[in-house]
C-alpha cells in the first residue's frame, strides 16, 4: 500500500465493510479506490518491483528536474523538492497525532520550531552551547520534542480533544513569543550557519551545502522511509490498534481496557519527536534559524496536508505535505495565497470529503490479505453483479461470514 | 517554556540585566506600579471576558471551541475603525462635546456588532450547519473551525495588507480618582463599567429570557430539547448572534484601550487569553467568564511588569491555562452552562 515505504509493503489491513464501501459507495466509485484495489491484487514481487520503480524515480526527481513539474525560475527545484521532503516528514509525524489517534494538534509547529533550535543551539558557531555534530543533534532534536511533547500531552490529554487542541494552538504561538523575548534565542537575529553532515566534494567543498538541495533532499528522503518503517510497524502491532481504537471511539476503547491516556501520550509524543526531527532536518539545509519561519498560520498548512492528503494514511500524508509545499512553490503568483486556499480546502473538505484523497484504511486486520482474498473468492464464487451496482446481497452474506474475525 | 522555568536563576534578585540570561526578573517594577497594573489588567480583562462569553456560549451549545471567534472579535475591530475613520476620528482626538463622543462611539460600537454578527452568522451557516446535518465526528468540526478562523484572517490579510490599521484615539482619558495611590481614568471607568454592565445583561437575558431558556436546553441535551420543541437550529444561531454582538462591543473597547492594534492577525492571541479566561472560570459558565476574564488581565499585566516584555502577558496567560488544566480542568466556578438554574 505505502508507495514509498521500502519497508512497508505489506498487504493492507482491510475490513470487508471497506471492500463494500470501496466498490460501491453510494453508487460511485471512490477517487483513487481503484488503484489501491489494483495494488492489492499484485503479486507480492509485483509490488516490490513497483515500489523500487516508483523509490528509484524519488530520489532521481532533483537531478531529472522534470519540465512543466519543475518549479523553476520561480523556485530552486532541488531545493523544492527538499522542501516538499520536510512537509511530507512533517504530513508523517502529524498523521501519527491527527491520524491515528484523532487529536488535534494546532501547532505543530512549534516542535518543528524546537527541533530547529536544537539543532542550531548545538552547531551554530552564535550559540554559547557546547557544539556536537549536525547528524548528532537530529536524535537530540527527536529527544528534546517529545520532551515537550510529554510536557504538553500531560495536563491536557487527560481532557477531552477541544482542549488539546487550543492548548496546542497557544504553544505554537508561544514558543515563537519565547524566541522573540527570551534573549538566549537571539530573536530576528538568530542563529548563522547551522552545522551540516560531515563529507566533502573532490573540490574540497562540503556536500551538504546551503545552495545545493539534492544532497539534502536525499538525506530527507532517506530519513523519511525509515520513519514510515517505523511508524509503520507501529500501526500495525498492539500500539496501532488501541490509537485507531481511541480515534474512533475513546470511551469504548477505555472500557476495553485500552489504556487510552498512555496511548495517546505517546501518540503525541512521537508526533512530536518527528516534527522535531524534520525541524532540526530543515535548519541544516537552510543553514540559518530565527524566529521569523515558525509562525502559526504553518502550522495550518500542516494540518491542511494532513487532512488534503488523508488523514489516518501514511500515504495520504506523505503526498497531502508534498502537495501543500509543492503548489505555493510552483505557482508562485498564488503563493500569497496559499493560507486563505489551504483554509477553504480545510472547510470544504470536512464537509464533503473528510476522508481526504487517499482514504485511511479501515484497519486492524493483522492478517488482513488472507481475509480479503477469501472475501473476494466468495463473491466471485456466489457471483456477485459487476461493480457499481448499489447493494448486493451476497456481499452482505459475505460480510456477516467473515465479520467475526474482521472485528 | 519549561526548560525557561526551570533554568531561573536560585536567588532571585531584585532585578538582573545581563545579555545571556533567560529571563530577568525585575520585581521593583512589579511592587512599584501594582496597583496601576492591577486596574489597567481588570481594563483588559473586561475585554477579555466579552469574548470569553462568546467562546464559553457556543461551546455551550455546540460543544465546540470556536476558533473562529477570534476573528468575529477582530472583524468588529475593523468594523469600528472603519466607522470612526468615517467620522473624521484619526490619531489625535478631536474636540467633541461629550453627547458628540458617546452618540458617534454607540454608532462605532453599533456598526462593530452589525460585523462581528455577519461573520459569525456566516461561519455558523458556511462552516458549522453543513457539518451538523452530516453527523461529522468532533475532529471535523475543530478542523472546520480552525479552517474558517485562518480563512476569514488571511481574507482580512489580502485586502488590508499585513499593517496594522491607523491609529484612532477617541478620547484623552482624564483623571477621575484615586485608589490605593492609582490612578483611575475614565477611559478605563467606561471600558469596566459598559462591559460589566453587558455581562450582567447577559447573563439575566439567558437565566431568564425565553430564548435563554432554549440556549439552556440545548446546551443540556441537544435531542430531548429538541423534543420539548425547541429550534436547534436558531438556538444556535441565536447563540452564535449573542457571542458576535458582545465581540463587536469587545471590539470597541479593544479599540479603546489599544489604538493601533487592529491588525489581521490581531484577534489570535487575544482569542487564546479569551479562551484561557472561558476556562478558568469553567467552561460553559457565563459569570465564569468574567471571572476568568479579570484574572486573566490582572495576572497577565503582572507577568508583564514582572519579565518586562509586554508579550510575557500572553506567556503567562497561557500558562495560567495550562496550569488550570492540570489542576482544576472544571475551572473556578466549574458549573456548565446546562446546569445554571434560572
Amino acid at each position: 500500500m505505502s508507495a514509498i515505504g521500502g519497508g512497508t509493503p505489506t498487504p493492507t489491513a482491510r475490513t470487508v465493510q471497506e471492500l463494500d464501501q470501496e466498490e460501491s459507495f453510494g453508487g460511485r466509485r471512490r477517487f483513487l479506490g481503484g488503484w489501491r484495489r489494483r495494488w492489492n491484487r499484485m503479486a507480492r514481487w509485483q509490488q516490490w518491483l513497483f515500489l523500487i520503480i516508483v523509490l528509484a524515480a524519488i530520489y532521481y526527481l532533483p537531478v531529472a528536474n522534470p519540465w512543466l513539474i519543475t518549479t523553476e525560475p520561480g523556485n530552486d527545484f532541488p531545493i523544492s523538492c527538499f522542501q516538499m521532503a520536510v512537509y511530507a516528514l512533517v504530513g508523517v509525524g502529524l498523521n501519527v497525532v491527527v491520524g491515528f489517534a484523532g487529536l488535534l494538534d494546532l501547532g505543530y509547529i512549534a516542535f518543528f520550531a524546537i527541533g530547529s533550535y536544537t539543532a542550531a543551539f548545538f552547531t551554530s558557531p552564535d550559540s554559547a552551547v557546547i557544539h556536537i555534530p549536525y547528524l548528532w543533534t537530529l536524535p537530540l532534536a527527536i529527544g528534546i520534542a517529545m520532551v515537550f511533547g510529554v510536557a504538553l500531552g500531560l495536563p491536557t490529554l487527560r481532557l477531552r480533544g477541544d482542549y488539546l487542541a487550543i492548548v496546542t494552538l497557544g504553544f505554537g504561538e508561544i514558543i515563537r513569543i519565547l524566541a522573540t523575548i527570551i534573549p538566549a534565542a537571539k530573536g530576528q537575529v538568530g542563529f548563522k550557519e547551522v552545522g551540516h553532515p560531515p563529507g566533502t566534494d573532490s573540490q574540497g567543498h562540503p556536500i551538504f551545502s546551503v545552495s545545493n538541495g539534492t544532497p539534502w533532499y536525499w538525506l530527507a528522503v532517506t530519513v523519511i522511509i525509515v520513519i514510515l518503517m517505523l511508524v509503520g510497524n507501529l500501526e500495525r502491532s498492539r500500539v496501532g490498534r488501541a490509537w485507531i481504537a481511541i480515534r474512533e471511539d475513546e470511551d469504548a476503547a477505555e472500557i476495553m481496557g485500552v489504556p487510552t491516556f498512555k496511548f495517546k501520550l505517546w501518540a503525541f509524543a512521537i508526533g512530536a519527536g518527528i516534527g522535531g526531527l524534520s525541524g532540526a532536518l530543515f535548519a541544516g539545509q537552510v543553514g540559518f534559524v530565527n524566529n521569523q519561519k515558525f509562525d502559526v498560520a504553518t502550522s495550518m498548512l500542516f494540518v491542511a496536508a494532513v487532512v488534503l492528503g488523508g488523514s489516518g494514511n501514511k500515504v495520504g500524508a506523505l503526498l497531502g505535505g508534498a502537495i501543500v509545499a509543492y503548489i505555493p512553490l510552483r505557482f508562485t503568483a498564488i503563493a500569497d495565497y496559499k493560507y486563505l486556499i489551504f483554509g477553504v480546502i480545510l472547510i470544504v473538505l470536512m464537509i464533503f470529503r473528510p476522508q481526504g484523497l487517499v482514504a485511511a484504511k479501515s484497519h486492524l486486520l493483522t492478517y488482513s490479505r488472507v481475509v480479503a482474498d477469501r472475501v473476494r473468492e466468495l463473491r466471485s464464487a456466489r457471483g456477485a453483479p459487476s461493480r457499481g451496482t448499489p447493494v448486493r446481497p451476497a456481499a452482505h452474506a459475505a460480510d456477516e461470514s467473515t465479520r467475526g474475525g474482521a472485528e | 517554556m519549561f526548560a525557561t522555568l526551570l533554568s531561573l536563576p536560585a536567588a532571585l534578585p531584585a532585578s538582573v540585566h545581563t545579555d545571556n540570561s533567560w529571563i530577568n526578573f525585575d520585581v521593583n517594577s512589579l511592587v512599584q506600579n501594582f496597583w496601576p497594573a492591577t486596574f489597567d489588567g481588570l481594563t483588559f480583562g473586561a475585554i477579555y471576558a466579552l469574548v470569553a462569553l462568546g467562546y464559553t456560549l457556543v461551546y455551550g451549545v455546540l460543544n465546540l471551541i470556536n476558533f473562529a471567534h477570534s476573528e468575529v472579535f477582530i472583524m468588529g475591530c475593523y468594523g469600528v475603525v472603519a466607522t470612526l475613520t468615517t467620522l473624521g476620528f484619526g490619531p489625535s482626538a478631536p474636540n467633541l462635546s461629550l453627547w458628540a463622543i458617546i452618540l458617534n462611539l454607540l454608532l462605532a460600537m453599533i456598526v462593530g456588532m452589525v460585523f462581528s454578527v455577519v461573520t459569525a452568522f456566516v461561519v455558523e451557516r458556511v462552516a458549522y450547519r453543513p457539518l451538523r446535518r452530516r453527523g461529522a465526528s468532533r475532529l471535523a468540526f475543530l478542523i472546520t473551525a480552525i479552517g474558517a478562523s485562518f480563512s476569514i484572517q488571511y481574507l482580512i490579510f489580502l485586502i488590508r495588507g499585513s499593517n496594522a490599521e491607523p491609529a484612532v484615539t477617541m478620547f484623552i482619558p482624564t483623571p477621575v480618582f484615586q485608589v490605593f495611590g492609582a490612578i483611575i481614568d475614565s477611559q478605563q471607568l467606561t471600558i469596566v463599567i459598559a462591559a460589566v454592565i453587558m455581562m450582567v445583561f447577559t447573563d439575566q437575558y439567558i437565566r431568564r429570557s425565553r430564548v435563554g431558556r432554549g440556549i439552556r436546553a440545548v446546551a443540556q441535551d441537544p435531542d430531548t430539547a429538541t423534543l420539548m420543541g425547541v429550534n436547534r437550529d436558531r438556538i444556535i444561531v441565536t447563540t452564535f448572534v449573542i457571542g458576535g454582538i458582545l465581540a463587536g462591543a469587545a471590539a470597541l473597547f479593544y479599540v479603546m484601550k489599544v489604538p493601533s492594534g487592529v491588525i489581521y492577525n490581531g484577534g489570535f492571541v487575544l482569542g487564546i487569553k479569551a479562551f484561557a479566561a472561558a476556562v478558568l472560570g469553567g467552561i460553559g459558565n457565563v459569570r465564569g467568564a468574567l471571572l476568568g476574564g479579570l484574572l486573566i488581565g490582572v495576572i497577565g499585566n503582572y507577568g508583564q511588569l514582572l519579565l518586562g516584555d509586554s508579550q510575557w502577558s500572553d506567556v503567562v496567560a497561557f500558562i495560567v491555562l495550562v496550569l488550570v488544566l492540570l489542576v482544576r480542568p472544571s475551572g473556578l466556578l466549574g458549573q456548565t452552562l446546562g446546569r445554571s438554574r434560572a
